[in-house]
């Protein structure tokens, strides 16, 4: 048994800190995310503004909500890439390949089943690909990653022939989900969907070892390797969480569109990772949260339908966005910086 | 005797103070052109910090620097390179995937109007080359395609490539095989003998009675002795001014009674070797042993621990823990087995320096606390605050964000994620690296209460009076082998010294029969 320690002269004690639950709470409240959460007010107080008759319409924020739950699915698996300090740029295409795989004549003869289960095994396969060759192989993310890009949208266009493939009449169970009056527990199907992940994902994060590897593996893999994780596992098994992801968002692109295109899930991975960083992800890998991604995810599609509310061309919604993201990782890394110094 | 020519370069009373460290405490040198200046001194006593002063890396805090008899201010490195000083570092600072000329004319290629003149560059390389020795290099062969002895001359073409008067060299011989060392020295007469001035860093003082002219001996941040002739001054005498620190060290007590020898032991190592590392080794370590390897610059130290971990695969030999055989070469086989490591870079090997201390605490152990994969936070917090306790980390709330810890306590976070493993043996490399001369008898106190409690503990530090007073056994390492074995309490600093620093040729010979 070990000694008891020495005695040691009594230090002087920490000043004591303004106790109280809501001084605790705002200490461990993650800055980060109640910006956010202030961007978001803004925003729909612009919204509101800006278009009262229209934004504020209970038709208008489910819109937002909807869209905001095909790519924030994608987000939560692309925020566990990045905090296991990777990243996938492959997302957008796998949505493709899935969705169109997914819809061919011979996939819908398998009915709602086959549908679903195809989606989800393609892109657990390009996941399981991404996985191997940067893990095992040891490529660099982004090159394994931009190489699936290309080839899972290949794919996408010559599986389909370029076309579109609608959901057949006798598969109308999967477009039922995506009508505008479709409820699950009184909250639209896609929405619920995209809740689920964003929980489950957060519970991974934070209530799992996997999760707590995670957070190693992309801290510092030298000290995880060290500290006896199998990084190269660990790594695996995020990328295909994110094919996982993108196999779910597919399907739900495809009860909201009612078809499988091969130009689904266009630039997904810039959203994806858009709002990671704005979220407060960091690229480098080791931090990041749940929350922040899918309030990074509302803010881009708030402003997304602010500007379209308002006649604004696609083209200026693109740079708004570029802007946004400069300034969060400007201020991220102002952020950093001074924590760093500590 | 004639009069000696004036120095060449006079550095006075040079001080440089790092936080919570005075590195060089009023450091005299002077050296004469033409002369092999050698400077000698254990880890620690401030030689590459002196180095680094001259280099222009570090400004010192006190103390002035005479170039030719004028002072001087050595601003950067590029100011110390236009006056003339060239400094070979024993990590090589060259890019290995530029080419032989690249590297030479790196920051001072030959232009024209901005365009850059490469054939001059590659006959200027050639010559050079031809020079050292070695024309058989290709001047546009890319630089990490070499062996270490080849980037070593690229190293000082780079240097003769400036207009130098001084070349200071960090350890040059560590990596070379004997007549490689031939060849260094033959560059180095020729250089002396045009006027260039050598400050020849080495621990081996074979080497220096060879080709040095002169002698410094640092210890402690001091001159403990300047001048003193290469080739006449006693083994002995170079010896003891190298012995002996300012610091009072305060060592735990060790148990009364050591492990008997019935006892089987918890690591068993037989053969072990890496090629170019360190030659086959043996090593027994008991539950409740502290084995301390010590030696200086290039024994293998810590590349023995590495290898034992697993971090490294050996090319040779096997390792058992607790009778079952481990395999070699996975970390993770070996925390399975229960070995632990403290790594020598705290901050860049170990610590998640992001997360909380629990984090840290608990990494190598979350199958512990968690079931299915779903963590069981409270149990976590109260092994950890246990854990904490008893290793008397302060702040003992392990929720706080590890960076805010000391030094001292950061390691004892390590030590602590390896007590919570409950690991079967402990492998600490330069455990009190970076940790206050005040918290290190803390922490000796808390490596001997590890090995009380049934750990076996294998230490590896450069600080030579801290391995002898904390293991029960030491093992003394020079160039990869081990020459010497002995009880801690028997061996005294000279002694290792003496073993590391003088033993001569026939070292050299043990290593030529691999």
């Amino acid at each position: 048994m070990l000694s008891s320690p020495p005695a040691r002269a009594v230090g002087k004690t920490d000043a004591r800190k303004p106790s109280g639950t809501v001084a605790t709470l705002w200490e461990r409240a993650d800055k980060r995310v109640l910006a956010l959460v202030l961007v978001l007010g803004i925003l729909v107080a612009v919204g509101g503004y800006t278009e009262p008759d229209t934004f504020l319409r209970v038709n208008n924020l489910r819109n937002i909500l909807t869209q905001s739950s095909i790519v924030g699915v994608v987000a939560v698996g692309m925020t566990l890439v990045i905090i296991g300090g990777g990243i996938d740029l492959s997302v957008g295409a796998i949505v493709a390949l899935s969705s169109v795989w997914a819809t061919t004549v011979a996939t819908q003869e398998y009915g709602f089943w086959g549908i679903l289960v195809t989606g989800l095994l393609v892109a657990v396969g390009c996941g399981l690909i991404n996985g191997l060759l940067i893990a095992y192989e040891g490529l660099v993310p982004f090159i394994a990653t931009l190489a699936m890009l290309a080839s899972a949208r290949g794919m996408a266009v010559w599986i389909s022939d370029g076309k579109t493939q609608r959901v057949t009449v006798e598969n109308a169970a999967v477009t039922d989900l995506g009508l505008p009056d479709a409820r699950v527990l009184g909250i639209p199907p896609l929405v619920m969907i995209f809740a689920g992940i964003a929980i489950l994902g957060w519970l991974v994060l934070n209530r799992t070892s996997f999760g707590r590897r995670t957070v190693a593996v992309g801290g510092n893999p030298e000290a995880a390797r060290l500290a006896g994780i199998d990084v190269r596992r660990q790594r695996l098994y995020l990328y295909v969480i994110s094919g996982l992801c993108c196999g779910i968002a597919a399907f739900m692109l495809t009860v909201f569109t009612g078809s499988g295109q091969n130009t689904n899930g266009n630039l997904y991975e810039l959203d994806a990772i858009a709002a990671a960083i704005i979220g407060g992800t960091l690229l480098s890998g080791g931090r990041g949260t749940i929350v922040g991604s899918v309030l990074g995810v509302l803010v881009f599609t708030t402003i997304t339908n602010i500007f379209s509310l308002n006649n604004l061309q696609s083209d200026v919604q693109q740079i708004a966005k570029g802007a946004i993201i400069v300034a969060a990782v400007v201020i991220q890394n102002r952020t950093s910086r001074t924590a760093a110094e500590t | 005797m004639a009069a000696p020519a004036p120095p060449l370069l006079t550095m006075s009373g040079i001080t440089k103070v790092f936080p919570g460290v005075r590195a060089l405490d009023g450091v005299d040198l002077d050296v004469r052109a033409g002369e092999v200046h050698c400077l000698l001194g254990q880890n620690g006593a401030g030689k590459s910090t002196l180095i680094k002063v001259l280099a222009g890396v570090h400004q010192p805090d006190g103390g002035d620097i005479l170039w030719q008899g004028a002072p001087t201010a050595l601003k950067s490195p590029v100011a110390a390179m236009r006056i003339g000083v060239a400094t070979i570092y024993q990590e090589l600072d060259l890019v290995s995937h530029l080419s032989v000329t690249e590297n030479v004319f790196l920051g001072h290629e030959p232009t024209t109007r901005g365009w850059l003149r490469r054939r001059t560059a590659r006959t200027a390389t050639a010559d050079l080359l031809r020079r050292l020795g070695h024309p058989e290099i290709p001047p546009g062969r890319i630089v990490g395609t070499l062996s270490a002895a080849g980037q070593q001359i690229v190293s000082m073409a780079r240097a003769l490539s400036h207009d130098v008067k001084l070349i200071v060299m960090d350890e040059p011989s560590a990596a070379l095989d004997p007549d490689e060392v031939d060849n260094l020295f033959r560059i180095v007469r020729d250089l002396t003998a045009q006027g260039v001035a050598v400050i020849y860093i080495s621990h081996r003082l074979e080497e220096i009675r060879r080709i040095g002219d002169r002698v410094t001996v640092l210890k402690d941040g001091r001159a403990v002795a300047r001048g003193l002739p290469a080739r006449t001054t006693p083994t002995s005498e170079i010896v003891s001014l190298m012995t002996g620190r300012n610091v009072e060290y305060v060592f735990p007590d060790r148990p009364p009674t050591q492990p008997s020898a019935d006892h089987p032991p918890v690591l068993r190592v037989e053969g072990l070797a890496r090629r170019g590392e360190f030659a086959p080794l043996d090593l027994e370590v008991r539950a409740g042993e502290i084995v301390g390897l010590a030696g200086l610059v290039g024994s293998g130290r810590s590349e023995v621990l590495e290898t034992v971990f697993g971090a490294r695969r050996p090319t040779a030999g096997r390792v058992w823990v607790d009778g079952r055989p481990l395999r070699t070469g996975s970390t993770r086989a070996a925390v399975a087995a229960g070995i632990g490591l403290a790594p020598e870079e705290r901050k860049s090997q170990a610590l998640l320096m992001r997360e909380s201390v629990t984090n840290n605490v608990s990494v190598s152990s979350l199958r512990r606390f968690s079931r299915a994969g779903w963590m069981d936070h409270g149990a976590e917090r109260r092994a950890t605050r246990e854990v904490v306790r008893r290793l008397s980390l302060h702040p003992d709330n392990p929720d706080v964000p590890i960076r805010t810890l000391s030094g001292g306590n950061q390691q004892k976070a390590v030590l602590a994620r390896w007590l919570l493993r409950e690991c079967r043996v402990l492998l600490l490399d330069e455990p009190t690296r970076g940790v206050d001369i005040g918290a290190r008898a803390e922490l000796y106190a808390v490596i001997r209460d590890l090995a009380d409690s049934g750990v076996a503990v294998v230490l590896v530090s450069s600080d030579i009076p801290e391995v002898l007073g904390l293991a029960d056994r030491v093992l003394v390492l020079r160039e990869g082998h081990v020459v010497h074995t002995a009880p801690g309490r028997d061996l005294t600093e000279h002694d290792v010294l003496d073993l590391v620093v003088a033993s001569g040729a026939q070292d050299r010979s043990g290593k030529e029969t691999e």
